[in-house]
């Protein structure tokens, strides 16, 4: 009885938490610190010394500021995330074909990606043919977008268009909305890829015009889909882009925050107002197989986030206040070596964005380090989603880890981290200047510089690659899906037929008017982007006319 | 004899813009003594075998992470009507296995995947580089 708890102690003076120490040093040897990907050293045990933040002002309840455990009330438990795969190969009936198959399997929301082609600004004979449809679906015309959502029911459906200025992807949607007698007002989703920054730093894949038209044409974007899509999200800032060129996750939500930041003062300076054009922000993470860290990388930007809009712009709407996230689980984690291993990596990927509190969830598939995943692949991504919220149950709690002594104390310090970084970056006159001088191009490369010599030098371990490795032969690999040629050569004779048949005339005044609004500042680039593609241009025409009246960007590359 | 450090040109060619890889690689190369030609993404081929004449480079390696990898033939064509059939070139990145043997029987000398040592590419351009100034000289 009344036998002390502390028994095995050398000394009535020493405390449990003295005790731990002595104990941890005996059996740990050599012990290094571990730091994460952001650069933060993490300690062996988090205890509550670690935290004394207060529940009300750090964390909150889910839907109220500062947002720390989620923004909304009922969370994953209301309303699961979107599975959002990104898909996108061959001509606009493969794509269709395989959209209608996914949409069947429980995805619940389309996206579409263009072939690079289209990314460039290009239609498919001004390019290589031996490169169209590789990388994603060739859509050039109303037509195609017409073939590519056939049999989806647009005033239903959320559709996530990988769509970079002038937003012609848009333009085409709408066009085929208007020929369907869909409303406008109906359609729902995302202009995914609309935060040109991040075009312009990290993987310079999809700016076609120069900066400072790019600056513009994404206002006058955002203005249009505020009068006319009140369901449309126009502004995605995206961390995926600068994380997956070696952006650490601090750096890179801390790159995202200030670029929203130079966004929103852009629609400001624009004479919008915050509640009107806040709502709208999405944001667009990549998500790295270091777990805790994302998860306070993410729970993190949320809080500033909540801080940035309430204290610098003043909104009064909860809806502006809020943190939209869609997740993209990381490529660059996945290895070539024994690809099925990526299934696991994806797995902890994606358990790290739904614990991070997520609205919408692309998980890779194990292949994708091979090539274009094949349909294989791709259900497993799929199945990978179904599993953990419906087998795992991590659907079952909002925020469970809140309240781990080292989940709270990892979010503070991830982002004291972030803080860090955007400091610098309004020191260099705000993102926009700040990618002028080339400071996000600088870091980003000198991180992942760092991230490979640790990969080599065996201190960050990749199974299979540094470690673990087994002798693999070639024809363990499976054969990767490419474009059927005879059907990409009858899709360009077809997109020749179209662009003859056309009315000559209303193609030339719709290039006209696109010429002019680029020339007249107070004209609306983007409603003339729409009535172009109405008319008829297709998005190679549209991206020409707009090179030419407001430059071609060029690639700010450091080494 | 002379004993200058292999000069190489890092490129990319075609519709990809992704160069995360190619700026490692090249940053890594500079460091460990080569002379490092770099040019952003989106090369033309034209624009390429130029540089490659002009730079008199012993190795031009091409960065390929979204099959612009399926151009390099045309770029195999190029060099070699320029006459610059020596110019070892080498291809890295994300390359499916057919496509691998396809570049190899097109004249590349040496594909290499994600997940190689940065070590062994400066090895592979090392010994590239010394065969071909044995044979020009």
């Amino acid at each position: 009885m009344n036998k002390p708890l502390d028994a095995g102690r050398l000394s009535a003076q020493e405390t449990g938490a003295e005790q731990w120490q002595r104990e941890f040093t005996a059996g740990v040897v050599g012990g290094k610190p571990t730091r994460n990907r952001s650069g933060i050293d993490v300690k062996p045990l988090y205890t509550p010394e670690d935290w004394q933040g207060d529940y009300g002002a750090d964390l909150g309840y889910p839907g109220q500021p500062p947002y720390t455990r989620g923004i909304y009330a009922s969370m994953h438990r209301g309303r699961t995330w979107s599975q959002r795969q990104l898909i996108g190969l061959g001509t606009p009936t493969d794509y269709n074909a395989r959209l209608l198959d996914m949409i069947a399997q429980g995805t619940t929301a389309v996206s579409l990606i263009p072939c690079n082609s289209v990314f460039r600004g290009y239609d498919m004979d001004e390019v290589h043919a031996e490169l169209l449809g590789t990388c994603g679906v060739v859509a050039n015309t109303v037509e195609h977008m017409e073939q590519c959502l056939a049999g989806v029911d647009l005033a239903r459906t959320s559709c996530a268009m990988n769509d970079p200025s002038p937003f012609t992807l848009l333009a085409l949607m709408l066009a085929t909305a208007k020929k369907r007698g869909v409303d406008w007002n109906k359609l729902s989703g995302t202009s995914n890829q609309s935060d040109y920054l991040s075009h312009y730093v990290a993987n310079h894949m999809f700016f076609r015009i120069a900066l400072t038209g790019a600056r513009r044409i994404l206002t006058d974007h955002i203005e249009f889909c505020n009068r006319h899509l009140p369901r449309w999200n126009p502004m995605s800032v995206v961390g995926q882009h600068t994380q997956q060129a070696g952006a650490t996750p601090a750096e890179s939500m801390a790159f995202t925050l200030s670029a929203a930041i130079q966004y929103a003062e852009d629609c400001r300076e624009r004479g919008m107002a915050p509640d009107a054009y806040l709502p709208r922000f999405t944001f667009f993470f990549d998500i790295s197989v270091s777990l805790f860290e994302e998860i306070a990388k993410f729970r993190a930007g949320r809080r500033i986030w909540a801080r940035i809009t309430r204290e610098r712009f003043g909104a009064r709407d909860p809806r502006s206040w809020r943190f939209k996230f869609h997740g993209q689980t990381s490529g660059v984690d996945l290895t070539r070596q024994q690809p099925l291993n990526n299934i696991a990596r994806v797995t902890v990927q994606a358990i790290a964005g739904i614990l991070g509190g997520l609205q919408s969830l692309h998980t890779d598939a194990y292949d994708e380090a091979l090539s274009c995943p094949t349909e294989f692949g791709a259900r497993i991504a799929v199945n990978t989603q179904n599993i953990l919220r419906e087998e795992a149950h991590l659907t079952d709690v909002i925020d469970p880890l809140g309240g781990s002594y080292y989940i709270e104390a990892l979010t503070d310090a991830m982002e004291e981290k972030i803080l860090a970084v955007m400091a610098q970056v309004e020191a260099a006159g705000g993102m926009y200047a700040a990618v002028e001088q080339g400071l996000p191009q600088k870091m980003i490369g000198a991180s992942a510089r760092s991230f490979q010599e640790k990969v080599e030098s065996g201190e960050q371990t990749v199974v299979g690659v540094n470690a673990y490795q087994v002798e693999e032969g070639r024809g363990e690999r499976q054969a990767l899906p490419t474009p059927d040629p005879a059907k990409m050569r009858s899709h360009i004779a077809a997109f020749t037929a179209y662009k003859a048949a056309r009315s000559a005339s209303a193609v030339q005044a719709a290039q006209d008017g696109l010429a002019a609004a680029a020339a007249d500042p107070k004209q609306n680039i983007f409603e003339h982007v729409v009535e172009a593609a109405s008319a008829g241009c297709t998005h190679g025409e549209i991206c020409a006319t707009l090179r030419r009246e407001l430059g071609f960007g060029q690639p700010l590359v450091t080494v | 004899m002379t004993t200058h450090p292999p000069k190489v040109l890092i490129t990319k060619i075609g519709l990809d813009g992704h160069d995360r890889g190619s700026r490692v690689v090249a940053s890594f190369l500079r460091d460990a003594g080569m002379e490092v030609v770099y040019t952003p993404p989106w090369q033309d081929i034209p624009a390429v075998v130029k540089l490659a004449l002009e730079e008199d480079v012993d190795v031009i390696g091409v960065s390929s992470l979204a099959t612009d990898h399926l151009i390099v033939p045309k770029l195999m064509r190029s060099l070699g009507e320029a006459g610059l059939a020596d110019i070892a070139v080498i291809v890295g990145g994300i390359v499916p296995d057919a496509d691998e043997t396809m570049l190899l029987e097109a004249g590349v000398a040496k594909v290499f995947h994600p997940g190689s040592a940065l070590e062994d590419i400066a090895a592979e351009i090392g010994r590239l580089t010394s065969a071909r100034r044995a044979v020009n000289a």
